[in-house]
């Protein structure tokens, strides 16, 4: 029930954003996530913003996963 | 896709895989992990994570399919809303083919009934935008993920002055039912894989009464195959190591301790608890969300007063057990003869996320 | 829908011929020299016009590409209108001029046709139905029953953007992309892999409705053997890769109308693959798969990740969903 995807924001205007996801553009609600500014990804679902990603912890889990050895 | 393709890589995969059997050897028994969410049932079955698992850890599929556990009595409403002169029922594509008593969104919109498949609320908004002779009903199901979207719709459709939207709502909350579970000791929980966008909205802290109460550990997963085995990972070597149960968030890069705030307080502005019935569970108290009075005029349940008979479903459907994580598509008489994708019997299988549903398409996995 | 093919159509029609489904009927007893296919289509779309094509396209193209798949060549099409009645004249005459061009662009002559008006709401805008005769020189044959474990499963492009461009088309999810379908006509490129290696294909056939794992998935479904493909040589374009991830859709079982599988012997494989990718409609092509022995009569995908699972038939279309 969670279907989502992070969507990086190219424009605001009010509660408003116009997000991109791998070539496609759309327009998505944000008034639930504060501060949203150009270049934040936002986490969509329903066409409405429910978070915004964590760009270091994005990148702390993914170096953590490559870090497993033997 | 940056921040998703990157959680799919396979050597990293297999690394994980590999540690998982370590210490899944080193724990020395078997171990039942629940997940509670269609879109993690989806992607252990897309990506054949069963498979990678040792013989010891047990994957099981509990009630997180909203489309699965929405009572055949909510789809019969919504189908005689849609034969009401002048209605256009709104929804998302998982309801269309869930068979009611007697009929299916799908067949009454064969039939010429208005039904539109919408990507968002928000978009039936603008239905009721264009058409303002017609009366739109958005048909609110979901779980916490989900019910902010259709919150802000109706919000919307205050500051936008539009009075033919309303929302037929069958919105749940997944943890009263992760708790009956517990509670019933029906199948034995090791551990919960829990919902990243569902916890994305009301945070890793409300799992915390699992550990305490129930001494069952919760680890808060992203979706991607990664995030599922190190999710797994983290369960595993709780118990390896003799921990204490806790709750965990393996999907820091989106869920907060305290979750989203706004969206939990447009939640309570707009809805409130009721308890609610669970199809193949029964009434879970205070599972359901139901529109507050103030938000009166956009509900379909009092603008249109339809009669729905009371039927039962097949009784040879065990849909319910399946949810509750008891049985396994196979142990059903119906999977793959008389109930298929092509004619569902129940909503396990009907809905593209539904464990049936899952088992039929990637195959039993293990 | 299947089963009412099967059960009133194939019923009262009785005949060889007609029960073998095939793509196009192949009538050996008409000449000595050669055998002529024959096949026919109707299509309905929503929207008419789209990125990529139009309902007019895609009629010349879908029964070309019939017609092509069982190693024959177009030569002549037949072409009935039925249009409902109050229908734009402007948008009729971008149909016919469409399909006028794709014709004469797969090297094809439209030579007898029939239209017909509708009441005012007694139908939907427009419907086109194309037949096609072709012919193809007596020993050049392909079937089903010459496929083989060890065979190489061939695709020549990109998966599913027809179906994804129609869909955006209609308007319903205001997203904004460069999705177009991929409608064309096969019938030069399966020439150019027939002449070079005209033993060497084994059998094809054109993943329309259902996308490819259901073609595979009829392929394989009552044989000998099975079909087992590579998910990491899968072509799907990043668009319509992120498409298929924010709507759930599975890319493997989405329409495409410029796409042909071919399966080929082992030792073929390499030089048709370097053959169709001098064409324009091949340039992406891929080997995605292989025939194998076991499971028999299944298609299964080996997973970007190790693990292996089944690929069924798919059940009605996928819908949008958010769980």
């Amino acid at each position: 029930m969670c279907l989502a995807v992070p969507m990086k924001v190219v424009s605001v205007k009010g509660n408003t954003a116009v997000a991109e996801f791998g070539g496609l553009k759309k327009e998505v609600n944000v008034e639930l996530v504060a501060g949203v500014k150009k270049g934040d990804y936002l986490i969509i679902h329903a066409g409405c913003a429910i978070e915004k990603l964590d760009r270091d912890y994005a990148e702390e889990t993914l170096s953590l996963l490559g870090g497993l050895k033997k | 896709m940056k921040y998703l393709s990157e959680y799919r890589n396979s050597a990293a995969m297999k690394r994980l895989a590999g540690a998982i059997r370590r210490e899944a050897e080193g724990l020395g028994r078997s171990v039942n992990i629940m997940e509670v969410c269609g879109t993690h049932t989806m992607a252990i079955g897309r990506y054949g994570i069963r498979k990678m698992l040792p013989g010891s850890i047990k994957l099981l599929s509990g009630p997180g399919c909203p489309v699965c556990v929405t009572p055949g009595g909510y789809l019969d409403r919504a189908i005689e809303f849609s034969r009401l002169p002048g209605t256009v029922i709104a929804t998302f594509g998982d309801m269309v083919r869930v068979p009611g008593s007697y009929s299916s969104l799908e067949k009454e919109h064969a039939a010429g009934n208005n039904i539109r498949v919408v990507y968002s609320p928000l978009e039936s908004l603008d239905l009721a935008e264009r058409f303002p002779d017609k009366k739109i009903i958005f048909l609110g199901v979901g779980f916490e993920t989900t019910s902010p979207a259709a919150a802000i719709s109706l919000k919307e459709a205050g500051k936008r002055g539009i009075k033919n939207f309303y929302i037929f709502s069958g919105h749940k909350r997944i943890l009263p039912a992760m708790e009956l579970l517990l509670k019933s000791e029906e199948v034995k929980i090791d551990a919960f894989i829990c919902p990243g966008h569902v916890s994305a909205v009301i945070g890793s802290r409300p799992y915390e009464f699992i550990p305490e109460k129930h001494n069952v550990s919760c680890v808060v997963s992203g979706f991607e195959p990664l995030d599922i085995l190190q999710s797994i990972l983290m369960v595993i070597r709780i118990m390896a190591k003799g921990e204490k149960p806790r709750v965990e968030n393996q999907y820091r890069r989106v869920v907060r301790e305290k979750g989203n705030r706004r969206a939990l307080a447009l939640l309570s502005e707009v809805f409130e608890e009721a308890d609610t019935e669970w199809r193949g569970i029964g009434t879970i108290e205070k599972s359901g969300l139901v529109l507050k009075k103030t938000y009166g005029d956009y509900d379909a349940l009092k603008e249109f007063p339809v009669k729905v008979k009371k039927t039962g479903e097949d009784k040879r459907c065990i849909c319910g057990d399946i949810l509750r994580g008891i049985k396994n598509p196979a142990d059903c008489i119906l999977f793959g003869r008389e109930c298929n994708p092509e004619n569902p019997a129940g909503p396990c299988m009907v809905s593209s996320e539904g464990t049936c549903a899952a088992f039929y398409r990637y195959g039993n996995g293990r | 829908m299947h089963s009412l093919i099967r059960d009133i159509f194939l019923r009262h029609f009785k005949g060889e011929i007609l029960n073998k489904l095939d793509d196009s009927a192949i009538l050996a007893k008409i000449s000595e020299k050669y055998t002529v296919s024959f096949t026919t289509d109707s299509y309905t779309v929503n929207p008419l016009f789209f990125p990529g094509g139009d309902i007019g396209k895609l009629a010349v193209c879908g029964t070309v590409n019939d017609i092509s798949v069982t190693g024959a060549e177009p030569l002549f099409l037949s072409c009935s209108v039925i249009v409902e009645e109050g229908f734009e004249t402007a948008a009729l005459e971008k149909v016919a001029e469409s399909m006028s061009k794709t014709a004469k662009q797969a090297g094809v002559e439209v030579v007898t046709g029939d239209f017909k008006v509708v009441e005012k709401g007694k139908m939907d805008r427009l419907f086109i139905n194309t037949a096609a005769l072709g012919v193809s020189e007596k020993g050049v044959e392909t079937g089903i029953n010459l496929i083989k474990p060890g065979d190489m499963v061939i695709i020549n492009g990109y998966m599913g953007d027809h179906e994804l461009a129609v869909l955006l088309a209609r308007g319903d999810f205001s997203i904004k992309s460069d999705i177009k379908s991929d409608c064309a006509p096969l019938n030069g490129l399966i020439q150019n892999i027939l002449r070079k290696s005209p033993g060497g294909i084994r059998f094809m056939r054109d993943p329309t409705r259902g996308g490819v794992a259901t073609t595979l998935n009829e392929i394989a479904g009552n044989a000998s053997f099975g079909i087992c493909l590579y998910e990491k040589e899968i072509p799907v374009r990043e668009e319509s890769a992120a498409l298929c991830e924010m709507l759930g859709f599975d890319p493997l079982y989405l329409a495409n109308e410029g796409k042909v599988i071919i399966i080929s012997s082992k030792e073929a494989a390499g030089g048709i693959l370097s053959e169709m990718k001098k064409h324009r409609y091949g340039k992406n092509s891929r080997i995605i798969g292989e025939v194998v022995g076991q499971p028999s009569g299944r298609v299964i995908l080996n997973t970007a990740a190790g693990s292996r699972r089944i690929v069924d038939m798919l059940s009605g279309s996928q819908l949008p969903r958010i769980c």
